[in-house]
C-alpha cells in the first residue's frame, strides 16, 4: 500500500479576468515508503500545483489525496495534526522558504514545539541531531538564514521538515537554484535520507539527469496530465510516450561529442485552452487521426508502467513494449 | 597594458550596492537632533531661563544676551517658551503616532488576514478618510470637537490611521502568502501562531519606518492646527501658535522665526531617521552579515 | 587573427568591504565564426568578465588589462564609442529576457529602434528588416509579433526575440550569458540549434557563458573553465570534456550523473563550495577542495601553461599520477 496516493486529482485556479484554468486535469501518482518517486515535466505542466495539492496547500476540485490511509484535508484555521504533519513539503527557493528574521535553531524547532513531539528539555539536543542528519555544522542554530549558501539553506529547510518525523516529503525543485557541487551533495543527501529513514520522497524536478539517477520511479507530466509513469531505468531506456522520448532526447550530454540535442517543435499550449483530443498531438511526430479527437486515458501496461497514448492501445498482437519500440522509441540511454 | 577606472552604468540584474556611508551622516544628524530635543523636553525646567508664562520682561525686545531669543509682545521670554514648547509638541506627537499605528495597524491586519467582506468594509472606510486633504479634515474635526490641544490630537489620529491600515494590510497579505509562513503552517502552526511568530516580526520594520516619518507629519499638522487656532490655546507655549503670533507682529521677527526653526529641525531630524531606518530594513541595502560561500 | 583578444583582464568591484577582485588575470582569444564557451559556477567571474567587455560593470568597478576587439582597445573607448560598437559589431544576450526586453514597448518598436539607430534605416526599411529578423529566429506570424509585447510571449520566444535584436545589425560576435538556463530543456534545445544555425549562416562568433557542461558540449568549439576568477583549463571542447586534466574540471564532470552509473552509486560531489570573491585562498584557489593538492599548491598560483594542445593551470597532472 502506497504511503501517499493521489488519484485523478483536478486543481483549478482563477486567472485575472475570471477565467478558470485547469492546472491539473486528472493526475494520479503514488509514493512508496523508502522510495524516491520522480515527477518531471516542463513549464505549464502543473507539477508544482500538484505538489501543493498533495500536501493540502491548495484545494482539489476533484479526485482524492490519501496519506497513510486518511484523506489529506486542505490547511484550515487550526494547526495541522501530528498525523498529517508527517507529510511535508520543501520549497524550491531556499531564499524565501526560511524566515529571514528568525534564527535557524528556532525555525528547526518549530515542529517540535507546535506538535509537542519532544519535551522542552530535550529540544536543543534534537535540533543538534537534525543538523547532523543533514550535514550542517552545530553552530548553525544560532545564525540567521542569510548567513548560509543556497545549498546549506536547502539543508536547513529539509532538517526543519525532518523535525516533524515525516514519512513522506514532497520536494518541489529542490536543486533548481543550486550550483553543480551543491546539487550533487544534496542529491546524495536525499538518497541517504530515503534509505536510512525509510522516507518516501516525491521529487519534482526539471533536471532529468538527476531524477534519472536517484529516483526509483518516474512520472512524466504534460499540460496537467500524466502521460507516462514507470520504473526509472526501463522508462529511460524505452520511453513509450512521444513526449517522454522528446524530453530525453533534448538533454544535452557533457561528453564532448558536439551533438546538438533534439528540439521539440512548437510551444506548450496555454493551460486555459488545451488542444482537443490528446493534449500533445499538435507537437507529436507520430500523431494520427484518433489523437486529434480523443484524449487517451492512462493505460496500465505490464511491469507497472502506464502510458496515455493511442499508439499503445491500438489493438494489435504483440506486447505493448515491443510495438512501441517499432513506432515510437529507439534506444535512448 | 592599459589601466583605467571604468565608470559603467549598473548592469542588468546586478544589485547596485547603495554606498552605506552616505546614509549614515544623515542618520547620525537626525538622531542627535531628535535626542537633543527629547532631552530638552525632559529637562525643560532646568534649562529654561525663565517661566514661559511669566509676562515680567520688557515686551518685544530683540534677541540679546539676557534673552537669546528675545521677548514676545506680552513680555515673555521666547527661549523659555520654545523650550517648554517641546514638552507640548513631542509627547503629543508621539502619542498621536502610537494611537494611529495601533488603530490603523489592527484594522489593516484584520482586513488582510480575514479578507472578504471585512476587508472591503475596513478598506473603504480608510479610503473615505484618504479622500480628504489631511489638513482640511483635521481642521473640520478639530473645529467640530472644540478648540483644544486634545481635540487637535484626536483629529490628527483620525487623519493618520488609514496609512497604517493600508501598509499593514499589504504586509499581512504578502507575508501571509510567503513560503516560510506556509512551511510553518505545514509544520503544525495554527494560523494565529503563524501570524504572531512569522508574520508580525517581518512586518514590524516597515511599520516602524512609517511611524518615524509620520511623527514628523503629525508635528507639522499639530503646529498647523495650533497656528489656525484650533489646537493649543493661549497662553500654552506651543510652537505652531507661537508662529501664528509671530506672523501678526512681523517686524519683531524673532517671535515667529525661532519656534518655526524648532518645528523645522524636529521634522527634519525625524525624516532623516525614518529614511535611514528604511534602508536598514530593506534587505537589499540593509545591514548585512558576512555571507559564507 | 582573432576577433576578440583578452589579456590579463582583472576586474575589481566596490563593496562595503573595499575593492574585491572578481576576475583575476584572465586570458583568452576568440576567432571569427567560432563558439567559445566559458564555464564556471557562481563566483567564478565568468559573467563579470563579459560585462567588462561591454562597459556594463557597476559604478566604482576597476578594470585592468587588455580587451581588443578587431584590434581596437575596448577599455580605451569612451562610452559613446563603446555604445556604437556594442549592438552593431558586438551584441549580448542575457539569461532572463523578461528583464532585458523593455516591458512597455512593443517587440516591433524594440527591433526597429535598434536597427534605425545603428544602421540609419527609415521606418519602412526598418520594419522590413524587423520581419526578416523574426523570421530568422523562427518566430511564427511575424506581423502579429511586431505589435505584441514581451510579456505575451513564452520564455523561449522572448529569448528568440532578444537574439533577433542582438542579430539586427549582423554583429560579428555575440555574447550569450546563460542564455538557456532559465528555459525548459526542450526549449533550450531549440535555442541551441538556433545559435548553431546563426553561426553557420552568418559566420557569427559566439562567446557562450554557462555553468551547464552539457550545453557546452553540444555547441562549443573551444572551452575555458573558470574558477574563482581565473582560467584553470582551456582548449578544444572535445578534448577538455573527454579528457579533463585539471582537477576542478574532472571534479565538475564527475559530479554529473552518468547515464551508465549504477543505481546506488552516490554522485561524486566536490566537497566544500567555491570561494566567494575576496575570500580566495592563497596559492591555487582550488586547493582546499582538491584531492591532488601538494604543498606547492598552497603557496603558488599555478600559471596557465600550454600542455599538449590545451592550456592548463595545474602542475599536478592527475593522468600521470595514476
Amino acid at each position: 500500500m502506497s504511503v501517499l496516493e493521489l488519484r485523478d486529482v483536478v486543481v483549478d485556479y482563477e486567472r485575472r479576468g475570471g477565467l478558470r484554468v485547469r492546472a491539473v486535469a486528472g493526475a494520479s501518482l503514488s509514493v512508496e515508503s523508502g522510495q524516491i518517486a520522480g515527477l518531471v515535466g516542463e513549464s505549464g505542466c502543473g507539477k508544482s500545483t500538484l505538489a501543493r495539492a498533495a500536501v493540502g496547500l491548495v484545494k482539489t476540485v476533484e479526485g482524492s489525496v490519501v496519506f497513510e490511509g486518511s484523506d489529506v484535508t486542505p490547511l484550515g484555521r487550526r494547526g495541522r495534526s501530528r498525523e498529517l504533519a508527517r507529510l511535508q513539503l520543501v520549497f524550491q527557493n531556499p531564499y524565501s522558504s526560511l524566515n529571514p528574521r528568525r534564527k535557524v535553531g528556532s525555525q528547526l524547532a518549530d515542529a517540535l514545539t507546535t506538535l509537542g513531539l519532544v519535551p522542552s528539555s530535550e529540544r536543543a539536543g534534537r535540533v543538534r541531531e537534525l543538523c547532523e542528519l543533514v550535514g550542517l555544522p552545530p553552530g548553525a542554530v544560532d545564525r540567521f538564514p542569510h548567513e548560509f549558501s543556497g545549498g546549506q539553506r536547502q539543508r536547513i529547510a529539509i532538517a526543519r521538515t525532518l523535525a516533524a518525523e515525516p514519512s513522506v516529503i514532497v520536494l518541489d525543485e529542490p536543486l533548481a537554484s543550486l550550483d553543480a557541487s551543491a546539487q550533487a551533495q544534496l542529491a546524495n543527501l536525499l538518497v541517504s535520507l530515503s534509505r536510512d529513514l525509510g522516507l518516501g520522497l516525491l521529487l519534482i524536478s526539471h533536471d532529468l539527469a538527476i531524477v534519472r539517477h536517484i529516483a526509483d520511479s518516474v512520472s512524466v507530466m504534460y499540460l496537467g496530465l500524466m502521460v507516462e509513469t514507470g520504473a526509472t531505468r526501463p522508462l529511460w531506456e524505452h520511453p513509450l510516450h512521444p513526449y517522454s522520448e522528446a524530453l530525453i532526447k533534448a538533454i544535452p550530454r557533457a561528453d564532448g561529442s558536439g551533438v546538438l540535442p533534439e528540439a521539440l517543435p512548437g510551444e506548450v499550449p496555454d493551460p486555459g485552452h488545451p488542444p482537443a483530443g490528446c493534449r500533445f498531438h499538435p507537437r507529436c511526430p507520430y500523431a494520427f487521426d484518433r489523437c486529434r479527437s480523443e484524449d487517451p486515458p492512462l493505460l496500465e501496461l505490464a511491469d507497472n508502467r502506464s502510458v496515455a497514448c493511442w499508439l499503445q492501445s491500438e489493438t494489435a498482437s504483440g506486447a505493448p513494449a515491443e510495438r512501441a519500440q517499432l513506432v515510437a522509441g529507439r534506444d535512448v540511454y | 597594458m592599459s589601466t583605467i577606472a571604468l565608470r559603467g552604468r549598473a548592469a542588468f540584474g546586478l544589485r547596485h550596492r547603495v554606498n552605506p556611508g552616505l546614509r549614515q551622516p544623515l542618520a547620525v544628524i537626525g538622531a542627535v537632533i531628535a535626542v537633543a530635543w527629547v532631552l530638552i523636553a525632559i529637562f525643560a525646567p532646568l534649562i529654561a531661563p525663565a517661566n514661559p508664562l511669566a509676562q515680567t520682561f520688557t515686551p518685544s525686545m530683540a534677541p540679546s544676551w539676557q534673552h537669546l531669543f528675545g521677548t514676545d509682545e506680552l513680555g515673555r521670554d521666547v527661549l523659555s517658551r520654545v523650550i517648554y514648547g517641546a514638552r507640548v509638541t513631542l509627547p503629543i506627537g508621539i502619542l498621536i503616532v502610537l494611537f494611529a499605528a495601533a488603530i490603523g495597524g489592527s484594522v489593516g491586519a484584520i482586513a488582510g488576514y480575514f479578507r472578504g467582506p471585512i476587508d472591503g468594509a475596513f478598506m473603504r472606510s480608510a479610503d473615505l478618510v484618504f479622500a480628504f486633504p489631511p489638513i482640511i479634515l483635521a481642521m473640520v474635526v478639530a473645529a467640530v470637537l472644540g478648540r483644544s490641544l486634545q481635540n487637535a490630537a484626536i483629529a490628527i489620529v483620525i487623519v493618520a490611521w488609514p496609512s497604517y491600515a493600508r501598509v499593514m494590510r499589504g504586509l499581512v497579505l504578502t507575508v501571509g502568502d510567503s513560503e516560510y509562513v506556509q512551511s510553518a503552517r505545514l509544520l503544525g502552526a495554527s494560523a494565529r501562531r503563524a501570524l504572531l511568530r512569522d508574520v508580525l516580526p517581518n512586518v514590524a520594520g516597515p511599520i516602524l519606518v512609517l511611524m518615524t516619518l509620520d511623527l514628523a507629519t503629525a508635528i507639522l499638522l499639530l503646529s498647523g492646527l495650533s497656528f489656525l487656532g484650533l489646537g493649543a490655546q493661549p497662553p500654552q507655549p506651543e510652537w505652531g501658535s507661537m508662529v501664528a503670533d509671530g506672523t501678526q507682529y512681523f517686524q519683531w521677527w524673532w517671535m515667529g522665526t525661532f519656534p518655526g526653526l524648532a518645528i523645522f529641525t524636529v521634522v527634519l531630524a525625524f525624516n532623516f531617521l525614518g529614511d535611514s531606518l528604511r534602508d536598514v530594513f530593506d534587505p537589499r541595502t540593509g545591514l548585512r552579515h558576512n555571507e559564507t560561500a | 587573427m582573432s576577433l576578440l583578444d583578452v589579456e590579463g583582464l582583472r576586474v575589481r568591484l566596490q563593496t562595503a568591504d573595499g575593492l574585491v577582485t572578481v576576475v583575476d588575470g584572465v586570458d583568452y582569444r576568440v576567432g571569427p565564426g567560432e563558439v567559445f564557451g566559458i564555464a564556471g559556477e557562481s563566483g567564478s567571474g565568468k559573467t563579470m568578465s563579459m560585462l567588462a567587455l561591454l562597459g556594463l560593470l557597476p559604478d566604482g568597478a576597476v578594470v585592468e588589462g587588455d580587451i581588443r576587439f578587431e584590434d581596437r582597445d575596448l577599455l580605451a573607448l569612451s562610452p559613446t564609442q563603446l555604445r556604437d560598437i556594442s549592438g552593431r559589431d558586438l551584441a549580448m544576450v542575457f539569461q532572463d529576457p523578461l528583464t532585458s526586453l523593455h516591458p512597455m514597448l512593443s517587440v516591433g518598436l524594440q527591433l526597429t529602434e535598434h536597427v534605425r539607430r545603428h544602421l540609419g534605416l527609415d521606418k519602412r526599411a526598418a520594419e522590413k528588416r524587423a520581419l526578416e529578423l523574426l523570421e530568422e529566429v523562427r518566430i511564427p506570424d511575424g506581423e502579429a509579433a511586431l505589435h505584441a509585447y514581451p510579456h505575451q510571449f513564452s520564455g523561449g520566444m522572448r529569448q528568440r526575440i532578444a537574439i533577433a535584436i542582438a542579430m539586427a545589425c549582423r554583429p560579428k560576435l555575440l555574447i550569450a550569458d546563460e542564455p538557456t538556463t532559465a528555459l525548459d530543456v526542450t526549449v533550450q534545445a531549440g535555442i541551441l540549434r538556433l545559435l548553431d544555425r546563426l553561426r553557420r549562416e552568418n559566420g557569427l562568433a559566439v562567446v557562450l557563458v554557462t555553468h551547464d557542461l552539457g550545453v557546452m558540449s553540444a555547441i562549443a568549439d573551444r572551452v575555458s573553465i573558470f574558477y574563482a576568477g581565473r582560467v584553470v583549463e582551456s582548449g578544444p571542447a572535445a578534448a577538455i570534456l573527454q579528457q579533463p586534466r585539471h582537477p576542478y574540471t574532472r571534479a565538475l564532470l564527475d559530479a554529473l550523473p552518468h547515464p551508465e552509473a549504477a543505481r546506488d552509486q552516490p554522485l561524486v560531489a566536490i566537497p566544500g563550495a567555491p570561494p566567494s570573491p575576496g575570500r580566495t585562498p592563497p596559492g591555487c584557489a582550488f586547493n582546499p577542495r582538491c584531492s591532488y593538492a601538494r604543498e606547492s599548491c598552497l603557496v603558488e598560483v599555478p600559471p596557465l601553461l600550454e600542455v599538449s594542445g590545451r592550456q592548463l593551470a595545474c602542475p599536478v597532472d592527475p593522468l600521470a599520477a595514476r
